[in-house]
């Protein structure tokens, strides 16, 4: 994927079981400007689907994935309503 | 209790009960012996195994009973990796086949060294082909993964476990076919309710899921299908099968199996149409629900959803304080380390998960109940996790 932009807000989910990484990302999308992107830093290999099936669900674009390099990855999404 | 988890495993029919009752008086000498007992046992175990063959569209002689479904997989996979060894190691899988079938693939892949050299396109291993959102294969990648060199097996259920779609079994069998490739169908969630769908080289079936007692599972290897056992040689059950075979077991097996097959086509109407009505009254009553797998190509019995913000094992033991058994595919849990690989491939919510199968019988009034108690449940559940 193409480099990550560089999101408004980052949510540290690391450590945090599913379904707590999705709530936390529903309780705290609305502070950042529409379009803007949150990403999402989660270790829990449920997060990894579930952050982009919320994504589809509650129709905010998924924007990527990116690994880190303390294991996990950053889910970007973007804000849309 | 309302027990709504037949894709686990079926309630005992009363007609096997029964047979069951009956063949452990009259089936439980050693069928290979040669004295009037044995000769009785042998004959209800001949009677049972053409009962069960006609059933499922297999000829006995290509009938094997093993121990469990997971079992007659795991020899079936093992067994045909074992006759193909001239071909590859190489087995092509849909990604949402059962953990049996992705287990026995992995190791056999691994440990039945193919004799020929290993090319690019047809290294060993196990290769898995995608699914849609809705859990159904992607037959032009399937089609595409047996054709290519090495590969020594493919696998495909007829039904999914987690959220019931239908596979598209006749036409991977006719992609195998010309690939010269076998195809073992795993119809454990299926049979008994369905008609087994042709094409197959290696059948898996399991007699507890159409009503049978537990310990009988179907390995049924069609004619011509080059197979070599995995396990040390054994007279029992055409070498396929060691050790001592269980009559009553399977004699009961074939009557539950008759029993469901005469009964499938009202009740599977009448479950169905409970599957719709789950499936057309969650979301509606339910906020942040996703009602997962095929709406139409799906099985009579099983419907799956997922609820956002909600933990599925905390779900479940709301349900079963309230009379409830279901199940989930969601684990996150302690207990387990992965989310269900099935919703994964899917690409769906791994959490919050419930699946409701209705076995033979199930009460309207206990679907309508469910449908009750549900969304109270749900809505307690996110309110302590502070969702709102």
């Amino acid at each position: 994927m193409s480099s990550p932009v560089q999101p408004a807000l980052t949510i540290d989910a690391l450590g945090k079981k599913c379904p707590i990484p999705i709530i936390m990302l529903a309780e705290q999308i609305n502070a950042v400007p529409l379009n803007a992107v949150v990403a999402v830093l989660a270790d829990d290999p449920a997060a990894y689907t579930d952050v982009p099936a919320w994504c589809r669900l509650k129709s905010h674009p998924h924007v990527g994935t990116y690994e880190l390099p303390q294991g996990g990855w950053a889910i970007h999404v973007r804000r849309n309503y | 209790m309302a027990y709504l988890d037949a894709a686990s495993t079926e309630p005992l029919h009363p007609a096997a009960r029964e047979a069951l009752l009956t063949t452990l008086d009259t089936g439980w000498a050693d069928p290979a012996r040669l004295y009037g007992s044995a000769r009785r046992a042998r004959l209800l175990l001949d009677q049972a195994r053409t009962e069960i063959a006609e059933s499922l569209g297999a000829r006995p002689d290509e009938v094997s009973f093993t121990a469990s479904g997971t079992q007659a997989v795991h020899l079936g996979v093992l067994g045909a990796l074992g006759g193909r060894r001239r071909v590859g190691s190489r087995v092509v899988a849909g990604a949402v086949e059962h953990s049996s079938v992705l287990h026995a693939a992995t190791l056999g892949s691994a440990t039945t060294p193919a004799t020929a050299p290993a090319t690019a396109s047809g290294s060993p291993g196990l290769v898995t082909v995608p699914v849609s959102l809705t859990g159904r294969v992607d037959l032009a990648a399937f089609a595409a993964a047996v054709s290519a060199e090495g590969t020594a097996l493919a696998c495909l259920q007829t039904a999914n476990h987690e959220v019931g779609t239908l596979q598209p079994v006749a036409e991977a069998a006719a992609a195998c076919r010309t690939a010269g490739v076998p195809l073992l169908v795993d119809a454990c969630q299926t049979a008994g309710r369905l008609p087994v769908p042709d094409g197959w080289s290696v059948l898996a079936a399991s007699a507890h899921k159409w009503g049978g007692p537990s310990g009988v599972g179907v390995l049924a290897v069609r004619k011509g299908t080059r197979f070599r056992s995995a396990l040390p040689e054994d007279e029992r059950e055409r070498g396929r099968v060691p050790g001592f075979v269980n009559v009553p077991a399977i004699v009961a097996s074939a009557a539950a199996l008759r029993a469901s097959l005469a009964e499938a086509e009202a009740e599977n109407a009448r479950l169905s149409a409970l599957v719709d009505l789950v499936r057309r009254r969650v979301p509606e009553l339910v906020p942040d629900v996703e009602v997962i797998g095929d709406p139409v190509e799906r099985a009579p019995h099983i419907v799956t959803f997922s609820c956002l913000y909600v933990d599925g094992e905390v779900l479940l033991t709301e349900l079963d304080r309230l009379g409830f058994a279901v199940s989930s595919g969601s684990s996150c849990t302690a207990s387990t380390l992965r989310p269900s690989h099935v919703l994964e491939a899917m690409g769906v919510l791994t959490h919050g998960n419930v699946r409701v199968s209705l076995p033979r019988g199930a009460q309207a009034a206990d679907v309508e109940r469910f449908l009750t108690v549900l969304p109270d449940v749900v809505r307690r559940i996110r309110l302590d996790a502070g969702v709102a």
